[in-house]
């Protein structure tokens, strides 16, 4: 025990006396931990939110009966099948906003407590452990999160207004509940929502629908039952978000353990002589190396902490902005305050020592297998670099044969990553080979003595610097990768937005009624050149979500629907009622091509149709198909239209818009210009890569310190070889130019290297990460000034990485060159 | 003390073993000092060496203090080394991490013997009083070595072995560093085996033995 | 037969709306709700009932139920028993208008007991909205596709009816008819249910005869037997130290039909009334003094301990009666549990009746 305290207590009073190398490698660990663990913090918190979500109204899951039109239908449907014994319980979902906090929307769910099936979990919670007399009685009560009620600003008890000045019932808090929903009786909702006798849905217990019941025929062609699991639809649209984040996460993650790989290879290469004497001391090889591990260990808590509590912040400033573009492009509601687990906790310092110990196995098998006596073989290195680069050069061989084997193979997300990860470590491995090749080349060139030496010695640094390039490599490499994906994303979207919101006002009535209502009224409007009613039915195609839409045969689609791939006279199949168009995503997971044929489930039985045309449409996580509406109607017989587009001057629209709001009290989500429509879709485009880009950001700067710590490592190391140029006469201002453009050329040969790498990766995400990930493919765009920016961040990184080793060297008195002669022999 | 029977010892080159020791016998009583002398490789640190059980000989026997060390394990090595062994080198080996008193007291601590009023009286005869809160680099040349000679000595070992102590020594701190090495060893049972090229410093000594193709030639009686 | 009202009424809270603890709940639970029930009408002595009006639903009351039993027969001879229950409670006094904020809730019951074991279904309906009800012209009372009902326009005497329910695996039909009148139960219709004054107005059908087809598991049973049609409804809940009651409906060989009940007091001086009813309807009111009640054999049911053979004795009819449950597993695991289900007895008369027992 001794022997291990004194041994350890030696081998610490390393880092008291060199601070700066022990925070690098704390800060190696502290950052590889902090944005692994604040992206997984994300990553569950928006899991929970989604389990929170779905779990509402649950059993294990349920089945659930909905209006075909999606919309909602009347109470005496629910009554009806009650009657015909059917276990159905009733759902009345909307929103609605409370009297001054109108920013803040709110989801409104309904339920009936008694005729919930049995064993249905009520947000988590068994039906019996609740007060269901208080909730039943009047005044009733409103079940709410905690995290919303503290985000509404409001206490239990208080009963606030909604806009339309009716009273909630008391709040009432419920733990388990999902954010942003309120749940009150079903007779609650309808008054809150100002829908008397409507209900959005019914659930059906499982093993009544397990039973597979036909719906009675008089309700079979207004409603549908959707099966059990079509509520977790949320966590599997959202997994490709989330998978994405999750890459980001390990990028970084990798990027950390490459500071901590090279800020412990650097204190082991310094303590070389200190681990001799211990063994000559008489401290055993299997205590200096238990001794090297604990503290090992030791650090790795220490920067665990710092990395999982710093990950916590990092993960609560990006929240809002994840929880937006979730919102955003999903629907998807994510509580906005931190509720992290123990086990989240525990499992960041696991993966701090993990890391750790992955990155410091290399140097602590080299302190165990550390000869006793020093043999001094300048001269093998040479031969060793050679061994080691072919064997670089082998390994990124085999995962570039992986890489294409997952290209041309591969099918799925995850294998889409398997070529990402090949094609990146491959190329990380072969940067020192290329370094050193291009260098070898070069050599034969330089005549000047020094140029020689430059050259020269800038190949024997290599193996020391190797693992900072190759950070630099990654993080440059991603940056790059991921700014073309989004820019080139951006632009697309824009373009395609441009083109396809076309009409100058969307509007969607709250019933069918208020349809024709609106219809006959615009009818009258002079202004308005065009009507365009669509029709709208939701149905699983196999297995996946799709929404059927229905369309007149206008001009306006044709000039403005933009099509991927179209047969000849696809508007006219289309407006024939045999032809059908779907969206890119659905295309690709259905795997349909264009003159095949796709057969829909209807009321009416099967409709087989032909698709005559593919477009895009980006960021509709659902399926999406275009059929004639005359058609649709046969189908769904007395179906009516969900939505209209109105095409008017753009100059009539704000009059109009006030004209229909004052006329049939249309809130500003049914009623929607085309600007506010791009203008909203623009910035949940931008908040979902809010986080991507942060994150990338925050790699690059990693990246930055990892070469820092190299340079750290070679300075000190550099002295030796820095003296006899000295010695010969090269001052030591000339020196540091040196050393500085030996490190410039390095970093930038690593960048023309990440340029095309940066590339291939940007490639990769929109063609294959893309599509396996949303089911769309987007077209590859090259931004110059982009790339140009990445290389300069990338070179402003290494500069200032540079310039502390740099520094320290320019001090270096005389004598401590003279010294390093001293120590030569 | 020491006895050391039939050593051999040889070195792999790539055309083949290179033999260094062939066929050492040695022995040295308690209490008295040896100079091991020869040319530069003639093999006298590796012998240093396999009496300290830093490396292993090929064929022989090395016997300390009744301990033959070919039959100890590698923790048991270790063990002895911490207790019974005291290690000098030219390039003196402080730990550049920790301060003058704790290099002293280090290998003591190791052995679990740290006698803090032996230390003192070390650090005085060394005259180290003054530099006890210096780290190793802050010391000249002499200053080390007398700062290693104290912690290889703090253990109280039964055998130092001192490579080259004096070789990258001035004349005159050479000089002071061997004649507080004698004075110290002159009051203990510690046996001393040196390995030097300086006759001057061998003549010191009680005995001086000369490494020669691989084996001994007793100085004194050549 | 049938349940002390107030009883029901905890059982109904629970049942529906809170923890399903088969214990008696404590008297302070009631203490606060008994504050409210002032609001609801109370049941007092010398109420006029008014037939087929009476049969519907009476909101101003706080409790109300719909009992059915019957005991049959299949052709191959075997014993079944039938429940179909259907109970009203209000959360507040208010009038029965339509809408979710109607005060009303509805629980229904429903069993079959047989040579195959019990089963049971349990459902729930709010009020207001037309999935459970009661209407007096035509008799009908349903939840869900459960029915009790009559064709005829208006039956004052309850004497053609249909019942039906279904559950998990069982269904079950009957065509019930009876060429008697209703007899009113206690005095004129309020039977009281403890010395301190609670009481119900109670009265039944007794002398239904029953007949069609049990359907178990995917077979069908065509039965016939005799059944008991009880009415009940209060406001006031249980006596703060009953701990539970045990019922006794009894189809006496001889044509004559007996009710009896004891509700458990903490201290063993249980509460105690009953009728007699002749073979032509003539009710004769049994009190404490007339009768003895109890347990010879208890069985182990569901983890308790209840009684599954009694002891009855009314000295004054020359009545000496050991009853015996047919299926000793007739229990109830519904939100509140309780034992119902058809008994056998043998001694001074022979044949086949109902019992329940709650609070075990």
């Amino acid at each position: 025990m001794a022997v291990l305290y004194w041994t350890l207590s030696a081998l610490c009073s390393h880092w008291r006396r060199h601070p700066v190398q022990f925070f690098s490698l704390l800060t190696g660990l502290w950052l590889a931990t902090s944005l692994w663990t604040g992206v997984q913090a994300l990553n569950s918190q928006a899991r929970d939110s989604y389990a929170r979500a779905s779990q509402l109204i649950a059993g294990d899951a349920h089945s659930r009966i909905g209006a075909r039109s999606g919309g909602r239908f009347s109470q005496q449907v629910f009554v009806d099948l009650r009657l015909a014994g059917w276990p159905v319980s009733p759902l009345l979902q909307g929103s609605l906003r409370l009297r001054g906090q109108a920013e803040q929307r709110l989801q409104v769910l309904g339920i009936e407590p008694l005729t919930l099936p049995r064993g249905t979990r009520l947000a988590g919670q068994a039906l019996a452990d609740l007060d269901l007399v208080a909730f039943l009685d009047q005044p009733g009560r409103t079940w709410i999160a905690a995290d919303t009620l503290k985000a509404l600003d409001l206490a239990e008890g208080e009963q606030p207004l909604t806009v339309g000045g009716q009273a909630l019932p008391p709040l009432y808090l419920h733990p388990q509940l999902a954010p942003g929903v309120l749940l009150v009786d079903i007779g609650v909702a309808q008054r809150l929502l100002d829908a008397p006798l409507q209900l959005s849905g019914l659930l059906l217990s499982r093993d009544f629908a397990a039973g597979m019941p036909r719906l009675p025929s008089a309700l079979d062609g207004q409603l549908r039952i959707s099966r059990a699991g079509d509520e977790a639809d949320l966590a599997r649209l959202t997994e490709s978000f989330h998978l994405n984040l999750t890459a980001l996460g390990l990028l970084a993650f990798v990027v950390g353990l490459f500071i901590v790989n090279a800020a412990i290879g650097l204190a082991l290469e310094q303590r070389r002589p200190l681990l001799r004497t211990l063994r000559a001391c008489g401290v055993s090889a299997r205590c200096l190396l238990a001794a090297l591990a604990l503290e090992l260990c030791g650090l790795a808590l220490l920067g665990g902490v710092l990395g999982v509590i710093s990950g916590y912040g990092l993960a609560s400033l990006l929240l809002p902005d994840v929880a937006a573009s979730l919102r955003g492009l999903y629907g998807a509601e994510v509580a906005g305050q931190l509720n992290l687990s123990p086990q989240w906790w525990l499992s960041g310092l696991a993966i701090s020592l993990l890391g750790a110990l992955l990155a410091g196995a290399g140097s602590l098998l080299r302190a165990a297998h550390l000869p006793l006596l020093a043999l001094a073989q300048p001269e093998a290195w040479h031969q060793a670099q050679a061994l080691w680069l072919r064997r670089q050069a082998w390994l990124a061989g085999a995962l570039l044969v992986l890489a294409l084997l997952a290209l041309v193979f591969g099918a799925s997300l995850a294998m889409g990553f398997v070529l990402l990860a090949c094609l990146l470590l491959a190329a990380a491995l072969l940067l020192p080979v290329c370094v050193s090749g291009l260098l070898a080349w070069w050599l034969p060139y330089c005549r000047a003595p020094l140029a020689q030496w430059f050259v020269a010695d800038s190949r024997q640094q290599l193996p020391r610097l190797a693992l900072a390039l190759m950070a630099l490599l990654l993080a440059l490499a991603a940056n790059i990768g991921v700014g073309s994906m989004t820019e080139g994303f951006r632009q697309t979207f824009i373009g395609w937005l441009d083109q396809r919101l076309a009409a100058e006002l969307y509007l969607r009535p709250e019933s069918p009624q208020q349809g024709r209502a609106i219809e006959a009224w615009l009818a009258e409007r002079a202004e308005v050149s065009a009507l365009l009613p669509s029709w709208r039915v939701e149905l699983p195609v196999q297995g996946w979500p799709v929404e059927l839409t229905g369309i007149l045969d206008h001009p306006t689609y044709r000039q403005h629907w933009p099509l991927l791939e179209a047969a000849p006279g696809a508007w006219e199949r289309l407006a024939g009622g045999a032809g059908l168009m779907l969206s890119e995503q659905l295309a690709r997971r259905l795997q349909l091509g264009l003159g095949e044929e796709l057969s829909l489930v209807t009321p009416q039985g099967d409709w087989r149709l032909t698709v005559v045309a593919i477009y895009a449409d980006y960021g509709n996580p659902k399926g999406h198909l275009l059929v004639n509406a005359a058609a649709l109607q046969r189908y769904w017989p007395g179906l009516r239209p969900g939505s209209y587009s109105l095409r008017l001057p753009p100059a009539a629209v704000p009059a109009l818009k006030q004209a229909l709001q004052a006329r049939f009290a249309l809130d500003e989500r049914k009623l929607v210009d085309q600007s506010e429509l791009k203008a909203w879709s623009g910035r949940v485009f931008d908040r979902t890569f809010v986080a991507t880009s942060a994150l990338n950001s925050l790699t690059l700067g990693v990246a930055g310190v990892a070469l820092f710590i190299s340079l750290l490592t070679l300075s000190q190391s550099r002295l030796g070889q820095l003296a006899p140029l000295w010695a010969l006469g090269v001052g030591r201002r000339q020196l540091v130019l040196l050393s500085l453009g030996q490190t410039l050329l390095l970093a930038l040969i690593t960048l023309l290297l990440a340029i095309p790498l940066g590339l291939l990766l940007a490639w990769c995400l929109v063609a294959v990460i893309n599509v396996q990930a949303f089911g769309w493919r987007l077209p590859l765009h090259v931004f110059p000034w982009q790339l140009l920016q990445s290389a300069a961040l990338a070179l402003l990184a290494t500069l200032l990485a540079a310039a502390w080793p740099l520094w320290t060297l320019y001090r270096v008195s005389p004598a401590e060159l003279l010294r390093t002669f001293a120590n030569e022999n | 003390m020491l006895k050391i029977q039939g050593l051999y010892k040889s070195y792999p080159t790539p055309q083949g073993p290179l033999p260094v020791l062939q066929g050492i016998d040695l022995e040295l009583a308690g209490g008295s000092s040896l100079a091991l002398m020869g040319e530069s490789g003639s093999g006298k640190s590796t012998l240093l060496h396999l009496v300290a059980g830093l490396d292993q000989a090929d064929a022989g026997s090395i016997e300390v203090a009744g301990k033959r060390l070919d039959q100890l394990t590698e923790s048991q090595l270790a063990a002895w080394r911490r207790g019974s062994i005291g290690l000098i080198f030219q390039q003196f080996n402080l730990i550049s991490s920790l301060r003058v008193e704790d290099n002293l007291a280090f290998q003591a601590r190791l052995a679990g013997r740290h006698d803090p009023q032996w230390q003192a009286e070390l650090t005085q005869r060394l005259g180290l009083t003054q530099l006890l809160d210096r780290y190793p680099e802050q010391l000249s040349g002499g200053q080390q070595q007398r700062v290693a000679l104290g912690r290889a000595l703090a253990a109280r070992p039964a055998l130092l072995l001192a490579d080259e102590p004096t070789g990258s020594l001035d004349e005159s701190s050479s000089d002071e560093v061997l004649e507080l090495l004698l004075q110290l060893l002159a009051t203990s049972a510690t046996s001393l085996l040196m390995v030097t090229h300086s006759p001057r410093v061998a003549a010191r000594l009680q005995r001086r033995v000369q490494l020669r193709s691989g084996r001994l030639v007793d100085q004194d009686n050549s | 037969m049938k349940t002390n009202p107030l009883r029901l009424f905890a059982l109904l809270l629970m049942a529906g709306l809170g923890a399903c603890d088969a214990q008696p709940p404590s008297p302070q639970g009631f203490a606060g709700l008994g504050s409210r029930s002032a609001e609801f009408a109370s049941v007092t002595r010398d109420r006029s009932f008014s037939f087929p009006l009476d049969h519907g639903a009476h909101p101003d009351y706080r409790i109300e139920w719909w009992y059915l039993t019957a005991n049959l027969e299949d052709q191959q001879g075997r014993s079944w028993g039938v429940q179909w229950t259907l109970f009203r409670n209000a959360l507040r006094p208010a009038a029965d208008q339509p809408g979710w904020n109607n005060p009303n809730l509805w629980m229904g019951h429903a069993a079959i007991t047989g040579p195959y074991g019990h089963r049971h279904a349990e459902t729930f309906a709010r009020g207001g909205i037309g999935q459970a009800g009661v209407s007096p012209m035509p008799f009908k009372a349903w939840i869900d596709d459960w029915h009790l009902s009559g064709q005829l326009p208006g039956q004052a005497n309850l004497t053609e009816l249909q019942v039906s329910a279904s559950g998990s695996g069982f269904r079950y039909r009957l065509q019930l008819s009876s060429d008697k009148p209703l007899v009113l139960q206690g005095d004129k219709g309020f039977s009281q249910k403890s010395g301190q004054g609670q009481a119900s107005y109670y009265y039944s059908q007794p002398f239904l005869q029953a007949q069609g087809t049990l359907e178990l598991d995917g077979n069908s049973y065509v039965v016939k037997g005799q059944a008991w049609l009880d009415r009940e409804w209060s406001s006031q809940p249980l006596a703060a130290d009953q701990q539970g009651w045990d019922w006794f409906s009894l189809h006496l060989s001889s044509g004559e039909k007996l009710m009896l009940f004891q509700l458990r007091h903490a201290d063993g001086r249980h509460y105690r009334a009953g009728t007699w009813i002749s073979a032509t309807g003539d009710s004769e009111v049994l009190s404490e003094q007339d009768m003895r009640i109890r347990p010879l054999q208890l069985s182990r049911v569901a983890g308790r301990k209840l009684p599954t053979r009694w002891a009855l004795s009314i000295p004054s009819k020359q009545l000496e009666l050991t009853v015996e449950a047919l299926q000793e597993q007739a229990w109830m695991p519904t939100r509140f549990p309780y034992w119902e289900g058809p008994i056998r007895f043998r001694g001074s008369h022979q044949g086949l009746g109902y019992l329940e027992m709650t609070g075990y």
